[in-house]
């Protein structure tokens, strides 16, 4: 810790500005992930490995702070550590106030580096914060605890200090060290190649005074596993113990176990470089069953509920800190992104140039050419890969978002989350986040009800919010759930009717509840601070829709509510279905065709005169001819188009009229606006094999068209 | 600091050097725009048409992979409309980071005007708003309209931006 502190003062000597950003996004992550941390934590019983990792954010963000001289990121991360630390070794009890406290000071670190980076000029005092944290981390100490005081990580030679000194020490400088108590600690080292390394260790104890005394617990021979181990008794952590070690062996092969079986609870800062440590220390204490608390706290549940697999899970989650990664700009990507399209299209027009090559005389070109296309194809996904980016980036807001919005509405929830892993584009990401965030407040706010309410329904108290993400085809399936009060159909109805809109009784139950997503439409009783003032899904659904997604909602009065948003995997490259009309060339997005059907003229009748639909498999389609939306310049004399496609967009289906299908292939999606403008009926644009433009069609226009 | 003041210095003198102009011909007008904003300079070649657009707008083409909207400047200026050849000529701009390609029948050369040789241009009624034509440049045997191409591109009436 002190050397973290230290390196501080050293820092003035050269410039570390360029550090800066580095600094300021990984500060960012830690945040996040304390933030998650913290929210996950049961309070009743909290886990030595959860409390370790919010440990680690904490500390890594005081590392960083301290370097750059941040000094009051540094003040406010160290007594969080203090107060962590102490929780760690389980000397003090978490409280739900703790957590409280916790998370506030995390809010109070963003907005102090907001400022330090010059995103904001609030000028914060994160004084009183210090003090509460100190009470906190001092309140049991002064009740007397009868434990003996912390261990704290120093430096190894340390010398006793005085016990008189205050537990929390003044915030800059020096933490206080509490009198080192002698632990008696079994050390087994090995699976060692050369068995006197081992001595080597032992050595270390007679030649440094004051580490302590060590004596072989076996008879000196290493074990079937060539391990040793040796019984030590000592003042020090285990992490400065660990640290000498690695004069001699490597820590991995080094494990540390109270004598009595009890692995030593130490988790100390040196972990943070991702050493192994933790698993060596198979954790004998299970954490206890989880007992429901009567606070207004949000939990989330893992995706297994139950208490052994979520150990299983923690390694990963942890790691993701430790990991080996790159931190490379969004822009370097894109650009990646852009040429791999670039390099596609190439590919593509050598394999159409290659198919008028005789393949008898070209034999080895076209077998280049087929191995060129794979690895076009292999190197164009993993490209891809590279932007995708798990959901549990949006999902990890929601806990706290909820978790404050219960308490201010005085209402109580749950919130679960499945399928956090599903990997989204990382502009998809960005753009989902807002209309999802609203419809988990909405979910809160409008769907839960207030406890009593719950109660004498017969539900629990405490509501239930399941996001959930799933991949289905081409594309992704988020769904939020919720168990509350549902909607009522004859309410929506009544509203829609006040409204004027085109309603009527016999409408589905399915079409009522899409009334919702009309523009103005809010059936709250009262407008919240919260929701209820009727902007918002009109707003939700037209982002999803220029997403190309979809949103559906279905409701059970009493029962709850759920929402189902569906978004194509990404914006960049799609399947696409080329279609010719005329000589001219548009692509569909496959995944809204549904089935394409030779045309025979007679199936289509005309209605009113100017509309015609078809039938197709006893249900009547509008037509939409193509090459009329696009009037296509017919040269020969029009034999009429030959090809229907069905397509559905928005919950309708229409049929469109072409003169021929020409393929099935990926095409990477251009954006015709950036030195163009928006053209009806036209989503955007991609290149052919040919290096042609083609025009790829809004399918959602094509419907709104017929429909109106 | 040093370095600085220069391109200060640079640009006050910058608004009395005389301006290079790349020239093209409409039929038998001849017009000169901003060489810096020229991207480049490439033959026609079939753009994909765009419909329900003006007939000005021939439609867009695959630019390495930038979609590029392509103008004829014959049409728009109402010069009637010509067949295209080997001779047509694709004047590719970059105006406000928007590309866009236009249409001219060939292009002549680049040409240093000295102020003193640009003569404002009368007012008349033309299919081209007098906003955009800088003035009419003067050379010997020739007369240059010089047109404001940035303005003239990105004006509503042109449609490209919407």
């Amino acid at each position: 810790m002190s050397e973290q502190t230290s390196a501080g003062s050293s820092g003035a000597d050269f410039d570390l500005s360029q550090f800066y950003q580095v600094f300021f996004e990984e500060a960012a992550e830690n945040l996040a992930n304390m933030e998650t941390q913290l929210l996950e934590l049961d309070v009743q019983s909290p886990d030595d490995e959860e409390l370790n990792a919010i440990f680690r954010c904490a500390h890594s963000i005081k590392g960083g702070a301290a370097t750059f001289g941040f000094q009051d990121v540094a003040d406010l991360t160290h007594v969080m550590e203090t107060l962590l630390d102490r929780l760690r070794r389980h000397e003090l009890a978490l409280t739900a106030g703790m957590v409280d406290v916790l998370l506030e000071s995390g809010d109070a670190l963003t907005g102090l580096l907001d400022r330090h980076r010059g995103a904001s000029d609030e000028v914060l005092d994160a004084s009183q914060l210090v003090a509460r944290i100190r009470a906190h981390a001092d309140g049991v100490a002064a009740a007397g605890e009868a434990q003996p005081a912390a261990v704290l990580p120093a430096a190894a030679a340390t010398t006793a200090v005085s016990a008189a000194l205050p537990a929390a020490a003044p915030v800059r400088g020096i933490v206080a060290k509490p009198t080192p108590v002698e632990r008696a600690l079994n050390i087994v080292v090995g699976p060692l190649d050369d068995a006197g390394l081992a001595d080597q260790l032992a050595d270390l104890f007679n030649e440094i005074p004051g580490l302590g005394r060590i004596a072989a617990a076996d008879d000196g021979k290493p074990d079937a596993h060539n391990k040793r181990s040796f019984l030590v008794h000592t003042t020090s952590s285990d992490d400065d113990l660990l640290d000498l070690f690695t004069f001699h062996v490597s820590r991995e092969l080094v494990s540390i176990a109270e004598a009595g079986g009890k692995p030593a609870p130490v988790a100390a800062p040196g972990e943070i470089e991702g050493f192994g440590l933790f698993a060596d220390m198979e954790a004998s204490a299970t954490p206890a069953p989880q007992v429901t608390q009567a606070l207004p706290v949000v939990r989330v549940a893992p995706p297994a509920p139950s208490a052994k697999p979520e150990r299983a899970d923690k390694p990963d989650k942890s790691s993701g800190v430790d990991t080996t990664t790159l931190r490379v700009s969004v822009e370097k990507v894109d650009q990646l992104i852009n040429l791999v399209g670039e390099l596609v299209i190439t590919q593509a027009m050598l394999a159409q140039n290659g198919r008028n090559l005789d393949p008898i005389a070209h034999q080895q070109l076209m077998g280049n050419l087929v191995d060129l296309e794979r690895n076009t194809r292999l190197l164009q996904e993993s490209v891809m890969a590279i932007r995708m980016i798990p959901m549990a980036v949006v999902f990890n807001r929601f806990p706290r978002m909820l978790r404050d919005l219960a308490a201010k509405l005085g209402k109580q929830v749950e919130l679960h989350t499945v399928g956090e892993a599903t990997e989204l584009d990382k502009g998809m990401i960005e753009k989902i986040t807002d209309p999802l965030t609203h419809l988990v407040r909405n979910a809160l706010d409008h769907g839960i009800e207030l406890p009593q309410a719950r109660t004498a329904q017969g539900k629990p108290e405490a509501g239930t919010i399941t996001l959930s993400a799933q991949h289905k085809g081409g594309s992704i399936a988020i769904e939020v759930r919720d168990d509350g009060k549902g909607l009522s159909r004859q309410k929506i109805l009544t509203k829609a009717h006040e409204k004027g809109m085109n309603v009527h009784d016999a409408m589905t139950d399915h079409e009522v509840f899409q009334l919702i997503f009309e523009p103005g439409f809010s059936t709250a009783d009262q407008v919240t601070e919260v929701s209820g003032r009727g902007v918002g899904m009109d707003v939700v659904r037209r982002n999803i829709l220029s997403l190309g997604g979809s949103v559906e909602l279905d409701s059970a009065d009493g029962y709850g509510t759920r929402v189902t948003v569906r978004l194509p995997l990404t914006l960049a490259i799609m399947d696409g279905m080329s279609v010719a009309v005329g000589d001219e060339i548009y692509i569909l997005p496959l995944a809204s065709v549904i089935e394409s059907i030779k045309l025979d003229q007679q199936q289509i009748r005309s209605v009113a005169g100017a509309n015609r639909v078809i039938e197709v498999r006893n249900e009547f389609l509008p037509v939409v001819e193509l090459d009329e939306v696009f009037r296509v310049p017919r040269f020969e004399t029009r034999t009429g188009s030959g090809i229907m496609i069905v397509v559905e967009a928005e919950g309708a289906r229409v049929a469109l009229l072409v003169d021929e299908l020409v393929g099935q292939h990926q095409v990477v999606v251009k954006n015709l606006e950036a030195n163009y403008r928006k053209v009806p009926g036209v989503s955007g644009a991609t290149i052919l094999g040919d290096g042609r433009v083609a025009l790829i069609l809004d399918v959602g226009h094509m419907v709104r068209r017929a429909r109106h | 600091m040093q370095l600085a003041e220069t391109a200060v210095q640079a640009a006050a003198r910058g608004t009395v050097k005389p301006r290079e102009y790349l020239t093209f011909r409409l039929g038998a007008e001849e017009y000169g725009i901003d060489i810096l904003k020229v991207q480049e300079i490439r033959g026609y070649e079939q753009p994909t048409r765009i419909a329900n657009a003006p007939e000005f707008i021939k439609g867009v083409v695959n630019l390495r992979g930038v979609i590029v909207p392509i103008l004829d400047l014959r049409l728009r200026f109402g010069l009637g409309s010509v067949e295209y050849n080997n001779f047509t000529v694709v004047i590719i701009l970059n105006v406000r980071n928007r590309v866009v390609g236009i249409v001219v029948d060939s292009v002549s050369d680049v040409l240093e005007l000295p102020p003193e040789s640009v003569r404002e241009a009368p007012e008349m009624s033309s299919m081209v708003d007098s906003s955009h034509i800088l003035g009419l440049g003067t050379l010997t045997d020739r007369m240059l309209i010089l047109v404001d191409i940035e303005r003239l591109i990105l004006s509503p009436d042109m449609a490209i931006i919407g």
